[in-house]
Formats: C-alpha cells, structure tokens, sequence
C-alpha cells in the first residue's frame, strides 16, 4: 500500500529540514524520507550567507593542461579579484551573475531563509540583532564572513578588540594554536593574538577522537585523577597571559556545551570559545541535532536510512510525479505525494552523481547543465572558478527544475540545497545561506501549490 | 687530494652514481634543480622487472633486469614488494607470442611457470573469465622514492654533498673541459642553506649527467648535440588493491597493459608516446580513458574503482640507431654512458642515458667505472654488497610493531617504510598522533621527513607517502603545514600548504568523476569554505576593513541585545 502525504521532501540535511518545516508551516501534511541524515558532520556549523563575489573566468576558457611546473605563489596571485569580504550578504547580491540562485529569487528568499533558521535554533545560533556578517577565525589561521554562528563562537568573533589567546592540544594535529595566532596576526586582526600548544587528554592515547575527548568534557570525567575540566583550565591556565578570551578547538562537550564552556570560562576568568574544525566537526553535529529537535516539534514525518531509488509518472502524464520508490530493506515501496522536494544534496551528499562522461542527479534525472568534454570541469587552480563547484539543477524562480528547454521538467517538482546548481558556495562563502534561501521557497512554493 | 666530481640529477641514476661514486673514495657533490626524484623517478609505474617484459624484443635490457632485481633483493629489500608477476593470455591472443615469451625467457635466465587460466584465477580472483593461460615471472613492486632517498642518504654517509633546489644553468667549460657547474637555487636545499636565486660554481674535475630525459638540455651548454628519445606514459592510481600480483598482457605490442600493486593502491599504465620537451607536453583525456579500458581488459572491475589521480613521467630513452627504429615502444630500454671526450672532443664530462628503474644500480657502476676510468682511480664497486640504508636487518621490522604506542596497523606500515630506522625514528618525546589517516603516517615520520627535506611539502610526502591516498592531501595537507610550524615559520608553513594542496590538484584533475569528484568537493568545502584559504587576507585575499562587521555581544552599535 502506498504511503501518502501532500508534501513529500527526498533527502534529510539543512535543505530537507527547511524546506520540510517551510511547508508545514504553510499547513500541508509533510513527509521527510532521506537515506543519510546530514552532512553536517562534514560542516563548520557556521550560517554562510554571503561572503564574497569571486571573479568569475569563462567555463570553456580553462587553460591547456601541460605538464609545465606552475608556481603555486603565480597561481594564487592570478585568481583574479575578490569583492568582498562582504559587510552584509546583501551587498553582493547586484554581482551575482543571473543563474545564481541569489539572483533567481531575490534578497526576500535569503531574509525569510534566515529568520526561519532563527527560529529552528532558539538561542543556540547568534547573528539575527544585525544584517552585518561577523568575521570568525578559522583554523586555517585567517578569518571568514558568515551571517549566523553558533553562541559558542561569539566570543571569538575578530571584530571584537580585546586580545586573545588560542589554545591547541599536542596530540590534535588540524592546527598549530601558535600557527594560527601568527597567521590571525598577518591578516591584520585589531587585537594581539597568542597560541599555545598544551598537554591534554594525552591518556587517551595518540589518536583519540575529537567527540571522545568532548565526552569527556561533558561528564567531567577524570583524566590521570584529575576531572577534564579542571585538567584543562590548569593545562590553559599558564599560557593566557593579557587575553580576554581564549579559543579552543570545537570539542568543549557535545551534549553539555554550554556548560562545559560556562565552567572553563569561570575557571580561567576569562571568555571561552570554540573555533569550528574539519570533519568531524562537533558544531555540525550539535546542529543536526538541533535541526532533528525542530522537526520533531513541527510535527513532521521522518523516516530516515531508506535511499529513494526511483519516481513513478501518472500513466496520462509524464510531467507529473505521482510517486517515488523508497528502498525499505530490499523491498521497494511508493511513497505517493502531491508535491515532492528535492534536497538531496550536491556532490558531497550524493544529490549528484557523475561517471567518465557525464554529470546526473539519480533520483529524478534532472537536467544538469554541463560541458560535454569532463576537462572543462575544472580549471588548473585548485582554488579557481571551477565549473564543477556550480554544477546542479537550474530552477526557476518557484524552483522548479528546468529542462533543457527552459521548462520545467515536472508539473509537481522543486529543488533545494547543494543539488540546485549556479552558487559558488565555497570560494562565495554562502552555503547555508543558499541552501536556506532555496529550501524556503521551494518549501513554500510545495505548500501553497497542494492546497 | 681527493678528487671531486660533481653528479647533476637526483634521480634514481644520479643517487645511484653518488653513492657509488662517494663509496669509493671521491668527493662527490650531487645537484638536482627540485626534490630528489623530482623527474622520472618519481613517476614511474614502480615496476621491478624480471626482464619478461622484454625477452622477446630487447633481451640485452632482461638480462641485465633479471641480474638487477636480483641485486635489488639483497641491497634494497625494504623498498621491494615481493608480489610475483604473471603474463597473461586471454582467448585471442596469439599463441605464437606466448611461446616465444617463454623461450626468450628461458634464453634471459629468467625463472618462469605456465600455469592454466583456472590456477591464474585462483591466485588473482578479479581477472577476466577470459585468461587462458599465464606465465609465471619473479616480478615485484619497487619503492623509487625510498630507493632515491636510500641511495642519497648513504652517499652522505660517504662523504658526499646533496643540493636539492639546485637548477644546473651552464657548465663551466674551458679548452673543451669541462671543469664545473653554475647552479642557481631554486630555494633553501634541503638542510635550509642558501635562498631563491642565488647562484654559485661549483668546481669539479668530472661532472656526471645523470638527467636521462634532460640530459640533451644540460649536454647543449657545453655545446654538444645529444639528441635523446623520451616517451611519455600516463598512469592511473586506483584507492583499492584489486590485485596482489603484477599483470602483464602477453602481446608483442606494450601499450598500457601493466597493473601494479603498491602499498594500498594500484598502478594502471603506461602508454608510450614521444614528447618533444619534457617539461612540456600534453596531459590527455584519451591516455587516462586508454589506461582504465585496457587495464579491465585483464582486470574487469579496475573500470568500477575509484581513481584518486593520474600523473605522467616521461622515459629517458636514447636510440644509438634512429634510423632503423619504428616507434616509440621499441627504442631499446638498454642504457648508454655517453664519454663526451670520445664523442664530442669534452673532457671532463659524460651523460649516462636510457635504461629502467631496475637497472638504475648497474647504470650508477657503469658511470662511475667510467669516471674512474677517466681519472685514475683504481677502486671496486660494492654497491651490488652493501645494503641500503634501512636494509640491513629484516627483523627490526617485525619487532616494531608495537612500539612508540601505535596502533598496530599503523606501526606495521611505519615500519614497512623505515625499514630498521624505525627506532631511531619513532622515538620522540611527546604524542605522535596519525597526520595522515589515508596512509597511515605519523607526526614522528613527518617530522624526521622535515629534518631530512626541510619545509619542502613534496618532500615530505615522497618520503612519507602523507598526501599520497584517497583523499588526496585534503584533510592532511593542512596538518603537515602545521607540522611544520614552528620549525620553519608562519609564512613558509602556509607556502607549504598550498603548494602541496595545489601539486596533489594538479593530478587529481584527471580523475574528476564519481567518488574522486565527491571528495574534490568535499575538499574545496574545507579548505575554502571552513578555512577560507582562497581568499585569506595574509595571502593575497582582499584586505579587510575589521570594524565594519559584527562584534557580537560587545559590539557597542548592536540593534539588539542578546547577552547570555
């Protein structure tokens, strides 16, 4: 028998939870199936909204690939410019070329985007009391814009000018902490940064997991006698110096955050924050949870760890979609719904697939614009305008998939998140923001047309 | 005095030659423009031969690879992997042929067995239905970044100089000797001396090339016509093991229809297609889509792998007799010391040219029998005797395994690639966390690699192999760079990072589709979007006007409070 619902959303990251309580929010009866939750995991937690315009090159314009040695210093200086970092998302919004999604559906789509995002998060998420980004270290050793970010990063943000120090601990190799104070320095933060390196949670062997040692903060379990966190404060204690506040590696707690960092903080008397990492980052997986909380009180269906592996057409009209198969342990059942969103997800979270010759999205096979020859898919600069990065669906301004001709592919189909193409979200820094913008409209647009 | 002579290139060869050389009583200096195996050596297939490969066509090049695999097992066996190889039949492939591979084998003393489709399929489960038969061949898998820096470490043990960075930009030439080099630096060599742009001469009274594919370039400063025959071959790196045995196809014609296991991925490849300029030459979609389709041909599910990059390097061929030659493939692989006084009317010099990886040991003793030759030394070789560095005792390598607190998989491979230095190595003071997880290396091996190469990234990773596997220096490249800090500084530090994040997507490029270009992305995510590394202030981002942007609770023009 198949399962109904009036809004079905295909896939369960930022995009799916979105546009899944966007449309409830309208009133319809919403249902999420996704086969992995998140890939939040793989996240800096931060809200991109809109960082920067990168230069754009011509696609098919990629220089031939040699052999010739290129200096990487030669690379990095003809990137071509930056506008930006940008003081509000917004700002940007006039440069965007037309098929980004900024440009697609306006500033309204982004706003709106946000403030739902406000409210999934409650306190957890800070940023909402101005348009202006805020400009967070990374531990790359510089400083990016975002529009959100959580409470634990605040005290961090280089806007503010008290001095800090950064903490690492010797046996976490992503960064050196006297790394990143010299390099915050060369790019000109107006405060004095210093770095420590400290010995801590060395018992738990050299390669101790990141959410290992954050559950160990939250229960403040002993460590050679000592309990974590008092094992810290005496580890950071002798390296702060003038600092007002002091930054550590995203692992104060998982479950018991706030406290973690409220003790430490009273601890060592000054304010304590986190600096989003890499994979596994624990400021993604606090906000999964979070997300899955919001869900929940929106009353809305999910079922997760079931891959969709195909779509059923109403048999008087193949533009319609009466129903995708959904794999439930080898057996394949129709989930039948008016409307269906599809946030699957962009390259990382398997929205899209690709082989030899070509780029698909496997669920839908909907149109992805893309150069036939995969050497145009990437240009010589690992950081450069790369084709690939902007690969996805081209909506329309309900995003709606397109075809190749310019209309929509289904009469009861939109798009949100990593698998719309068109945003350079990396190099741009806009992500979430993308993906808020995209789900909201899509959410609504789902909603408001099943009435 | 001690005689001095000077060896320009720090490959395989030119390592070879020091260490020869030094071990004999010379005071050698050896120059190389980049890291050590900067050229061929480090991209080549890694192909011990048996000399199967060549029994029919060129058995004078198999006889000498079968005597020098043999060698390699005494003096080297901590770069070696043992895999074994076969030569395969499939239905359709002339019988003819795989007879006379037998007999020339049999002609070369290269030990072989036939063994029947089923049996070949019993020890390799992933080859095609298709085999007919195999032939058995003591091939093997040969470490070069190892075997160069064996060779280079026990040249200075000897007595001998190592520039690295060190590009040769003239010889010094007078009354047709040649008595030096002119070098200009690249950057700090190895042990941090001496900076970008600086030029020196070094004096010498025998300069060796050992460049193989540049040798024409460096043999035109004295002005002497040395024209070479390079060949270029892509290869393509795969992130599984499919196959534990060396595959060769048995046909007449050597196209890319090698697969070579090594460490924990395989090497498909190679073409064989002539270049003009070895430092410039197409990379081509229809070689890497030529290496995948041929390598299932015998291997049907290396087509389903995920392929994590293809790079080429380029063969240091040299035809005595281009006249009579058809194409590229059947240049000999034998190897030519070239006595320019001889041939040219300059003293002082020789270009050793052509020749394998296999043979590299053999081509050092030819070159240095010759400089000794020509300068009087009478002094025997006994590179074929000595072990390698890290060689010389097998069973340090099983007694490591749980030492220095690593896990056991993890000490197993540090081991494998220290051999018996793995002592000395991994006792530090502190941790010694994992900073590559994809290969397994640990910062007590990255940082013995910087003590050995300095911040040069690609250094590092050629001794370490951190960068090396699936995903491609994206989350590792970042740590080495810290790895670095505070050793050398901030600023050098970073350059590491992006030239080693920039050298790892210059190979990738070529293997962009299916889980390769998820990882692509997923690496651009971080390092773009989690660290901001395109557009970072310090490094030519655009500069940042700090009091503009939230300040968060502090900000004194906030609209709204939100305190705790």
């Amino acid at each position: 028998m198949a399962i109904e619902s009036e809004v079905l959303v295909v896939g369960g990251g930022l995009a799916g939870i979105t546009s899944a309580i966007a449309a409830a929010r309208e009133g319809a009866d919403v249902r999420l199936v996704c086969h992995k939750r998140t890939s939040l995991r793989q996240a800096s937690g931060l809200i991109d909204g809109l960082g920067y315009v990168p230069s754009r090159t011509d696609p098919y314009d990629a220089d031939e690939i040699t052999q010739r040695r290129k200096d990487f210093r030669t690379v990095r200086s003809t990137r071509g410019e930056y506008t930006g970092p940008l003081v509000t998302p917004f700002d940007g919004f006039d440069e965007l070329p037309v098929s980004h999604p900024y440009s697609i559906l306006g500033p309204e789509a982004l706003r709106d985007g946000l403030a739902l995002f406000d409210e999934m998060t409650g306190e957890m998420y800070l940023g909402s009391h101005t348009q202006r980004n805020a400009l967070v270290p990374t531990f790359g050793g510089t400083i990016k814009p975002t529009a959100r970010y959580p409470r634990a990063v605040e005290a961090g943000l280089a806007s503010d000018s008290r001095p800090m120090a950064v903490v690492g601990f010797r046996s976490l190799t992503d960064f050196d902490a006297r790394m990143v104070a010299d390099s915050l320095m060369r790019a000109g933060v107006p405060f004095e940064v210093t770095g420590a390196e400290v010995e801590f949670a060395e018992a738990f062997g050299a390669d101790a997991k990141i959410t290992r040692l954050a559950k160990a903060l939250d229960h403040d379990e002993p460590i050679d006698g000592t309990p974590a966190r008092q094992a810290l404060a005496e580890a950071v204690d002798p390296h702060l110096g003038e600092a007002e506040r002091v930054g550590f590696p995203a692992l104060l707690g998982d479950d018991y955050t706030t406290e973690v960092r409220t003790d430490l903080g009273e601890r060592l008397g000054v304010d304590v924050f986190e600096i989003p990492m890499g994979p596994p980052s624990l400021l993604g997986l606090r906000l999964e949870d979070q997300l899955y909380d919001a869900l929940d009180a929106e009353g809305v269906r999910f079922v997760t760890g079931n891959p969709v592996v195909g779509y059923e057409t109403r048999a008087d009209n193949p533009h319609r979609i009466d129903a995708v198969r959904v794999c439930h342990k080898g057996r394949e059942v129709p989930y039948s719904a008016e409307r269906f969103v599809l946030a699957s997800g962009g390259f990382v979270g398997k929205g899209l697939d690709s082989d030899r010759q070509q780029v698909r999205e496997p669920v839908f096979d909907c149109h992805i614009p893309q150069p036939e020859d995969r050497y145009d898919w990437f240009v010589d600069d690992a950081f450069g305008d790369h084709p690939y990065a902007r690969f996805g669906i081209l909506p329309n301004e309900s995003m709606q998939p397109l075809g190749p001709d310019g209309e929509p592919e289904f009469e009861n189909l939109y798009a949100a998140g990593s698998v719309v193409g068109g945003a350079d979200i990396a190099r741009e820094k806009s992500a979430s923001g993308v993906s808020l913008a995209t789900s909201l409209v899509a959410g609504r647009a789902a909603a408001d047309s099943s009435r | 005095m001690t005689l001095s002579v000077v060896v320009i290139g720090g490959g395989a060869t030119g390592t070879g030659t020091a260490r020869d050389l030094a071990m004999r009583g010379l005071d050698v200096t050896l120059v190389e423009r980049g890291n050590l195996t900067e050229g061929t050596t480090g991209r080549t297939h890694g192909h011990l031969h048996s000399g199967g490969r060549y029994a029919v066509s060129d058995q004078e090049s198999a006889v000498d690879c079968m005597e020098e695999n043999r060698i390699l097992h005494r003096i080297a066996s901590h770069c070696i992997e043992d895999t074994g190889g076969l030569f395969v039949q499939l239905e359709g492939d002339s019988d003819d042929y795989f007879q006379q591979k037998l007999e020339g084998c049999a002609e070369c003393d290269i030990p072989t067995e036939v063994i029947s489709g089923e049996e070949a399929r019993r020890q390799e489960p992933h080859l095609t239905k298709r085999v007919k038969r195999a032939i058995r061949v003591p091939d093997g898998a040969i470490d070069p970044f190892r075997l160069c820096v064996a060779n280079a470490a026990d040249a200075v043990d000897h007595g001998a100089t190592v520039e690295t960075h060190a590009e040769v930009v003239d010889l010094v030439v007078e009354d047709d000797r040649v008595t030096g080099v002119e070098i200009e630096r690249q950057g700090p060599n190895y042990l941090g001396e001496g900076r970008e742009g600086q030029r020196e001469t070094i004096e010498a009274d025998y300069v060796v090339s050992a460049t193989g594919a540049w040798a024409s370039q460096i043999a035109e400063m004295a002005d002497i016509d040395l024209e070479m025959a390079i060949s270029k071959g892509a290869m393509v790196v795969t992130n599984v093991r499919q196959i534990d045995t060396v595959i060769n196809r048995c046909l007449p014609k050597g196209d890319g229809d090698t697969i070579i296991p090594h460490e924990t991925t395989v090497l498909l490849g190679a073409n064989d297609d002539p270049v003009d300029d070895p430092d410039d030459y197409p990379e081509e979609q229809w070689e890497v889509d030529m290496m995948i389709d041929l390598a299932s041909e015998m291997v049907p599910i290396t087509a389903e792998a995920r392929m994590i990059r293809a790079y080429w390097g380029v063969r240091p061929l040299y035809d005595p007799d281009p006249d009579s030659t058809k194409a590229s493939g059947d240049v000999t692989r034998n190897y030519f010391v070239l006595d320019h006084a001889d041939r040219d009317g300059i003293e002082g010099f020789c270009s050793i040219v052509g020749g394998k990886l296999t043979t590299y040991r053999e081509m050092a003793e030819s070159a240095t029998d010759h400089v000794c030759e020509m300068l009087g030394v009478d002094a025997d070789c006994r590179t074929h005797e000595e072990p390698l560095p890290g060689s010389s005792d097998i069973s340090v390598l099983e007694d490591q395994m749980d030492n220095f607190g690593l896990r056991s998989p993890i000490a197993r491979r540090s081991t494998q690639r220290l051999g018996d230095r793995a002592a000395e190595v991994l006792d530090t003071e502190g941790p010694n966390p994992t900073v590559c997880e994809c290969e397994a290396v640990t910062r007590a091996e990255i940082q013995d690699a910087i003590d050995g190469v300095g911040a040069d990234p690609n250094g590092i990773r050629l001794r370490t192999r951190a960068s090396m596997g699936n995903c491609q220096g994206g989350l590792c490249s970042h740590r080495i760079s810290a790895e670095i800090y505070p050793k050398h500084d901030a600023v050098t530090a970073r350059d590491a990072l992006d030239q080693l994040y920039q050298e790892r997507w210059k190979g990738q490029r070529h293997t962009l589709w299916g889980r390769q270009l998820s990882q692509a992305m997923l690496n651009h995510l971080l390092h773009a979007t989690t660290m901001n590394h395109d557009a970072d202030p310090a490094f030519g981002g655009p500069s940042v006007d700090y009091d503009a942007f939230d300040a968060g609770r502090t900000d004194p023009i906030t609209e709204e409070s939100h305190g705790d």
